[in-house]
């Protein structure tokens, strides 16, 4: 039942009208830049609603309880578990997946930086570990801090069981300094 | 997960009006607790009424002095928040300690003051439990029970109450405001939270329909002068095994004010008055230290698994009171 609209101007953007009170909703938000509009069943999650009527599967299910970070998704910039969320609280909402982050064969500069730092080995993690970054990259930075211990603290969402941990701080790191000079 | 009728609310008159409407109704804010529970069939609300639309997410700075944190307010905003950070360290760090980046920018504050316990027998309906099923027993009390409460427990429950931020508002004598069927009402944080006693299904002074719509921190001489400390399994995104809110106001070398609570210890946010009546009034020293730690753990009723409670507690409360007095908040650096 979805139906894919490319979202260009704001007389196109989804309303943020409220919802009507039932088991069953009608939904609109965007997805990676494109509309979507879904008729769910209330209980359906965000990270169900982008998997199973979406079919957008990089964001995975882990935990299902927001203690593993593998279903990490931006909403409206800002990164958050999409598992402790029902779809029908993102009316109106811009939704990134990790589908969303390349610009076409360009990668996101998190998604390089996976790539040279080795940053993964089953991969199970990799896209919740990857939206992740990429939102902590957008949030405010205490300068103070070592650049080590801010990232293992603002990555600590996101569990990784092969222990790929040690790369993963490098590609983040490298992520960050990067982005530095686009900060200033 | 049981169905239920999903309705959203723009005003807080007809969020409470749905709230009011049928018995077993639920307010969902940042959905951390209430949806993962929900998956674990421990909450089963027929109506879950969507509070996000509501205008209740300032933080703003009251006339007069001290600050009013809407309810709506996620936990992230709050803990950056310049006021918040440079006026009341306690509360942003508290905040930031709890959960993961992620989770925060979910939570709100109302809904981080409504959490519910981590205890692992009220989150598996498979067990008995007297908070979900009042009379069924407390397989806790005789179980494992390593992370659980040694103050304020009863012989009907002895689950902790699992929230950082609950414990740094307490120690700054916060007030929750609350909308209600018969208006608006105060209730002092301290007060708000109730032990489990004989009726632990009951958890807060919260009325059927109630609705909480700000904390009010006070101005104050002390809440600059705050910390908070954690102690728990991991480095970070765990709940707390013990921790520490302290706040301290000094006056010629001598403590003239101290606030001070606990985390992770007690069956509700556990204000340690007989604490900060043994540092008021005193010159800080390293033996002033120990005797407030030993005060805080008065009472203390630890059960087989969490007998190490008591001095990790003890710990707590004098690294919380080096840590400040090192940082140079105690008059001269030590």
């Amino acid at each position: 039942m979805t139906k894919e609209t490319p979202v260009l101007t704001e007389e196109s953007a989804v309303s943020i009208a409220t919802q009507q009170d039932s088991s069953e909703l009608t939904i609109s938000f965007n997805v990676n830049g494109v509309r979507r509009d879904l008729r769910l069943d209330a209980r359906v999650t965000l990270l169900d609603a982008l998997r199973e009527h979406l079919h957008l599967t990089g964001t995975k299910k882990g935990c299902d309880h927001g203690q593993c970070g593998a279903c990490t998704v931006l909403v409206n910039g800002v990164r958050v578990n999409s598992c402790l969320s029902f779809a029908a609280m993102h009316q109106g909402r811009e939704i990134t997946t990790v589908e969303g982050l390349a610009n076409g064969a360009e990668l996101h500069p998190v998604q390089q930086a996976f790539l040279e730092h080795d940053a993964f080995q089953c991969g199970y993690c990799t896209p919740g570990q990857i939206m992740s970054a990429t939102g902590f990259l957008s949030e405010p930075i205490d300068s103070h801090t070592d650049l080590e211990d801010l990232i293992r603290e603002n990555m600590s969402g996101n569990l990784c069981r092969c222990g790929a941990y040690p790369n993963i701080l490098a590609a983040v790191l490298q992520a960050l300094e990067n982005s530095k000079g686009e900060r200033q | 997960m049981k169905q239920f009728r999903y309705l959203q609310r723009t005003t807080p008159h007809e969020a409470m009006a749905a709230l009011d409407a049928t018995p077993n109704s639920a307010f969902l804010a940042g959905g951390t607790t209430l949806i993962d529970l929900m998956k674990l069939d421990v909450e089963q609300p027929s109506d879950v009424i969507d509070i996000n639309p509501l205008p209740l997410d300032r933080i703003e700075a009251l006339p007069g002095g001290g600050v009013r944190i809407g309810a709506l307010a996620r936990n992230s905003e709050v803990a950056r928040h310049e006021l918040i950070r440079t006026q009341y360290p306690v509360l942003a760090e508290a905040l930031l300690s709890g959960a993961s980046p992620q989770l925060r920018n979910m939570a709100t504050v109302g809904g981080n003051i409504m959490q519910r316990t981590r205890c692992y027998y009220f989150r598996d309906v498979s067990f008995a439990c007297n908070k979900r099923l009042p009379g069924s027993g407390c397989p806790a009390l005789d179980g494992f029970n390593r992370i659980h409460a040694i103050f304020g427990t009863s012989e009907n429950c002895i689950a902790t109450n699992p929230s950082d931020m609950n414990v740094a508002l307490t120690a700054l004598d916060s007030m929750i405001r609350v909308s209600g069927r018969n208006g608006e009402r105060t209730i002092p944080f301290e007060d708000f939270h109730l032990v489990p006693g004989e009726s632990p299904q009951r958890e807060t002074l919260l009325e059927k329909g109630d609705l909480i719509t700000a904390v009010d921190i006070p101005a104050s001489s002390f809440a600059a002068n705050s910390l908070y400390l954690k102690v728990r399994d991991r480095a970070s995104y765990e709940f707390a095994l013990a921790s520490v809110a302290l706040a301290i106001e000094m006056s010629d070398g001598r403590i003239a004010n101290a606030r001070m609570a606990f985390g992770g210890v007690a069956t509700k946010p556990w204000r340690a008055r007989n604490v900060e009546q043994v540092l008021t009034g005193s010159e800080p020293s390293e033996d002033l230290f120990e005797r407030a730690a030993r005060a805080a753990v008065e009472g203390a009723l630890p059960r087989r698994d969490n007998a190490f409670k008591v001095e990790l507690l003890q710990r707590a409360v004098v690294k919380a009171l080096r840590v400040l007095r090192q940082a140079g908040k105690m008059g001269v650096r030590a």
